[in-house]
């Protein structure tokens, strides 16, 4: 069983990855929206790109509201 | 060896089509993501005529979006509240129905079509761009795909045919959980539900597609298409009651200020309640 601080890590290694944006620019306590400068729709990429990486679903409504690293990562941890 | 194109007319905008060895392929590409208002509606009006036209040349079909983020988000939600604004529940109704029995006649048609019929799917389909997919035989999903039916959230009901088909597909916990929640799925969950025949590489799905194409295009047709009629009835009532069930929720004016706060939410998040 990863440890949350794991699943955040992973979450933002991945996040950098496919967002081309420098992983140490990347902190849990960050906006994803604004650090990645994506919109809604990217952020469903962003939740699809998470399902298929962790192997969980990730319903819209437990993500909606969801601003930062590492809410979105206990959202992950919750699922796994 | 090629044949002919189809002369695809000036006057479609938003979609162009071709045949090429046996199979049609139709493209969307009306930005940002293939809405369905009037001018897709009536452009889809007149592929149906010339498919018709062109079932003898051809034994497969493939819909595919040339949008980058995705096949279609469905229905032209903007169209429709600019439409709607200062009439009559009644006459907003009716404007609804008339517009829902044409895209009706184009999913049916394409749904009966003795062609074998292919969505090759990527990103974004949602609502009525589902439902355009639901209505071909075979769906294969690029695996970034997101499937959803967000009706619910703006007090309506999926009014393409999305419930019957759906319903002819997939179990009713899946039915029930899309519909009831609002939230979409990705391609993996939507194959191991029955909704999608196989999950495509990122950016592969209409590769994917025209390899299936391919192979039903080996077979006979005549077989293929009686196989096709047997295995996969409209359900002509069932459709019948959906337009019945839209229509009567499209009258509240819940629905309305649900419209209207999903038009003018301009934030980086949609309007979902």
């Amino acid at each position: 069983m990863k440890t949350l601080e794991q699943t955040t890590d992973e979450l933002l290694t991945l996040a950098a990855r496919h967002f081309k944006i420098p992983r140490e620019e990347l902190a849990p306590t960050d906006d994803f929206y604004r650090k990645l400068k994506i919109d809604s729709l990217r952020a469903l990429e962003l939740i699809t790109r998470l399902e298929h990486h962790f192997g969980i679903e990730l319903p819209d409504y437990e993500v909606q509201g969801v601003t930062d690293f590492h809410t979105l990562a206990s959202r992950i941890q919750a699922r796994l | 060896m090629t044949a002919p194109r189809i002369h695809v007319p000036d006057k479609a905008k938003t979609l162009s089509w071709e045949l090429k060895d046996g199979t049609i392929e139709l493209a969307l590409h009306h930005p940002p993501c293939n809405e369905i208002g009037m001018v897709m509606l009536a452009d889809l009006e007149q592929f149906v005529a010339a498919l018709r036209a062109a079932e003898g040349n051809a034994r497969a079909l493939i819909v595919y979006s040339r949008q980058d983020a995705g096949f279609s988000a469905g229905a032209d939600l903007r169209e429709l509240y600019a439409a709607s604004l200062g009439l009559t529940p009644a006459e907003r109704v009716a404007g609804a129905r008339a517009f829902l029995e044409r895209i009706h006649a184009v999913l049916n048609a394409m749904d009966a079509s003795p062609l074998t019929t292919i969505a090759a799917v990527h990103g974004v389909t949602f609502g009525g761009g589902f439902e355009l997919a639901l209505a071909c035989d075979l769906i294969i999903a690029d695996k970034m795909t997101r499937f959803c039916f967000p009706e619910l959230r703006l007090g309506l009901v999926p009014g393409f045919g999305g419930i019957p088909r759906l319903r002819r597909d997939a179990g009713n916990a899946v039915v029930r959980d899309l519909l009831l929640t609002g939230r979409s799925f990705n391609a993996t969950k939507a194959m191991a539900a029955g909704i999608v025949s196989q999950v495509a590489a990122e950016g592969e799905a209409l590769a994917v597609a025209r390899a299936t194409a391919a192979q039903a295009n080996k077979f006979d047709p005549t077989t293929s298409a009686a196989a096709k009629r047997f295995l996969k009835p409209i359900p002509r009532e069932e459709l019948r009651r959906e337009i019945d069930l839209f229509c009567e929720l499209f009258e509240r004016t819940a629905v309305m200020e649900g419209l209207r706060k999903f038009v003018e939410n301009t934030g980086t998040h949609p309007y979902l309640p």
